[in-house]
């Protein structure tokens, strides 16, 4: 066991940094809803969106416990400005087509699934717990989004040629997960969170097994993009945040 | 049998919990096995409905037609002898 501890604030951060990245995708999972490219894969994005959701229940719910000034999971999702925000530059990304939505889904889930088995072993109980029950969803979504790859990339001309492109779109987004910042250092010192550069190697596996079966080709360049975690976004973020948080913002405190 | 995307159908049953059998529950379009099961994963069971799934391509069932109902069926129902109504159940048997 490690003598390192993490202060207060610092796993205050590091939860609401993970909450960012499920409540962010998961808001852009839910714009696809009730215009899925058929009713069933309409119903299995709004179905992962949910998922992102409680995930991030969980994780703001424990944040706001361990600030102790009072908040709720509502005032940390909705009344916070986009540089407040953690999450991965990747998941704040538009949705565009569907082939951009699978493999924004893809990257990330097959990082996830790997994040999530090792913050299960964490010496916080309470975060062990959520990456625990988290996992299991975490698992079909990969599932979920490998399949399409496949699908997609060995499929007609079309989606060969749109997955291809939203491959080489989005990969420059992906080196984000793995260069971890101060907190996360310090987090995974502790023992309490994860060293996310321990998970480079089977993340590329992972990716490089699936794209050959889709008979895609692999990205040939070291991905570039990152801030997303030091609260430097893209534009889309803001546009992703008037939209959330319209309704807190116009009628204050109100609830339901 | 098929959308217009090319589709097939499925036809989907679904077992609530152990030992009891699996029901029909609806039907889905998906392009094969594989994803008809994915899909009655997130259309049918997402409020914990299943423990089990089935899934069959509807052309592959054989259903009786509607036309035949009075040969196969009405000569059952004046044939009350083959329920079991006609002896008293002793007391203290429960859930029959």
């Amino acid at each position: 066991m490690n003598e390192k501890s993490n202060t207060k604030n610092e796993l205050f951060s590091y939860c609401l940094q993970l909450g960012d990245n499920s409540l962010i995708l998961g808001q852009r999972l839910g714009e696809w809803c009730g215009h899925g490219p058929v009713l069933e894969v309409d119903i299995a994005l709004t179905n992962i969106a949910l998922d992102f959701l409680g995930q991030t229940r969980s994780y703001f719910q424990y944040a706001a416990e361990v600030e102790g000034l009072g908040h709720t999971e509502d005032q940390l999702a909705f009344l916070r400005e986009a540089h407040e925000y953690r999450n991965y530059l990747l998941l704040e990304q538009p949705n565009e087509d569907f082939a951009y939505t699978i493999i924004r889904q893809f990257f990330f889930d097959a990082f996830h699934r790997l994040f999530l088995e090792k913050l299960s072993e964490s010496t916080d109980s309470q975060l062990a717990a959520i990456a625990a029950k988290s996992l299991k969803e975490v698992k079909y979504h990969f599932r979920f989004s490998s399949d399409w790859v496949r699908r997609l990339g060995d499929g007609t001309a079309v989606s060969h040629k749109k997955i291809q492109q939203a491959v080489d779109d989005l990969w420059m987004f992906t080196g984000e997960f793995f260069q971890p910042t101060e907190l996360e250092e310090n987090m995974a010192a502790s023992g309490v969170g994860v060293d996310v550069t321990a998970l480079k190697t089977p993340y590329l596996t992972a990716i490089k097994d699936v794209l050959s079966e889709a008979t895609l080709k692999w990205p040939d360049f070291e991905p570039n993009q990152h801030g997303g975690k030091e609260g430097r976004h893209s534009e889309y973020l803001g546009h992703i945040l008037s939209e959330m948080q319209w309704m807190q913002r116009t009628y204050p405190n109100m609830s339901w | 049998m098929s959308d217009k995307q090319g589709w097939p159908l499925w036809e989907i049953f679904i077992r609530s919990k152990n030992g009891l059998n699996h029901r029909h529950v609806g039907s889905l379009h998906a392009p094969d096995a594989e994803m008809a099961m994915e899909n009655a994963r997130d259309v049918y069971t997402r409020r914990s409905e299943g423990v089990s799934i089935w899934v069959v391509e509807s052309r592959h069932i054989t259903a009786s037609n509607p036309e035949n109902n009075g040969e196969f069926f009405e000569p059952a129902q004046d044939k009350v002898y083959r329920h079991p109504t006609f002896y008293e159940m002793p007391e203290g048997i429960k859930h029959i």
